[in-house]
């Protein structure tokens, strides 16, 4: 294994870490709720009168971020290499799994990382492993 | 009120994504492409947001109310079952094809990437087909239904 040190930014990882886990926090104490991005997306699908509205205000929070970040100084421009085709099949593989899993990177990887809840270690495990798999497969052996 | 700290909350999320450069698929692959040159930054993020995390996990145990006064919903399931055990395998596959998990990808729809709105737009067809094979099931068995008993409140606790 080589480490790519040019790309390697612990200090801004852990600022925006810190950050996240801020917001969970600031969730969890004063809303009393799970910060699971996956599971307040599609929470939002069930339609349920009175749970639709602070769903749709944590959404709105992720999506202005950008411009509230723009306002201190511009932000790094996203690369997605991945085309049109492999970012609808991977759309849905994302959705289909994170709600069978109850839980995705924030909920299993932040939230219940947090409060040593095993499931969630356990779905944390499988889908970075899943992950690196993936990508050892995709560079490496199929060279995509 | 709680409309607004979610808001907030939403936003302060966000905001720590683009700081620590998860809502760039590009330095997520990075993480997980342990076979060439490894960008390790992730786990720093991770350790980070833990944490802060784990004091507010500590707090909020020991209340059954939030600050604001709502019901304190902490996940009551256990269970590390074929559902959760298939399902964060499906996502992990997902996430090691593109670089996206979805709070980054939401993160990176209002940086106008209309890629990411490709992918946000199947992640909820993703999520439909889950609810609506959710929903057959308990139509087909509603004495077992997923939702009701085994899977306790999920509607209101699951992630």
């Amino acid at each position: 294994m080589t480490i790519d040190w040019p790309s390697f930014t612990p200090w801004a990882a852990l600022a925006g870490g810190v950050l996240v886990g801020t917001a969970t926090a600031m969730f969890l104490l004063l809303n009393g709720r799970i910060a699971g991005i996956s599971g307040i997306v599609g929470g939002l699908l069930r339609l349920v009168t009175g749970d639709v509205a602070w769903r749709v205000a944590f959404i709105a929070g992720l999506v202005v971020a950008p411009m509230v970040y723009a306002i201190f100084t511009d932000w790094p421009k996203p690369r997605i290499e991945a085309g049109y085709g492999t970012l609808v099949l991977a759309g849905l593989l994302v959705g289909v799994g994170t709600r069978y899993a109850a839980g995705c990177t924030s909920g299993h990887g932040v939230c219940g990382l947090s409060r040593l809840s095993p499931r969630s270690f356990a779905a944390t495990a499988v889908f970075m492993g899943a992950g690196f798999l993936t990508v050892f497969l995709m560079r490496h052996l199929l060279s995509l | 009120m709680a409309f607004f700290t979610s808001f907030l909350a939403g936003l302060v999320f966000g905001l720590g994504l683009i700081v620590s450069g998860m809502a760039n698929p590009a330095k997520v692959l990075g993480f997980l492409d342990l076979g060439g040159r490894w960008d390790p930054s992730l786990a720093f993020v991770m350790a980070g947001a833990i944490a802060v995390g784990a004091v507010a996990f500590a707090v909020a145990r020991r209340r059954t109310r939030s600050l604001l006064g709502a019901a304190m919903r902490l996940p009551s399931l256990q269970s590390i079952d074929r559902r959760l055990l298939i399902g964060s395998a499906v996502f992990g596959i997902g996430w090691g094809i593109a670089g996206f998990c979805p709070g980054p990808a939401l993160v990176a729809v209002g940086m106008g990437q209309a890629k990411a709105l490709v992918f946000v737009i199947a992640m909820l067809a993703g999520m439909g087909v889950f609810e609506w094979l959710e929903g057959r099931k308990e139509a087909k068995h509603p004495e077992r239904g997923s939702r009701s008993k085994a899977h306790g409140r999920r509607g209101s606790v699951s992630h």
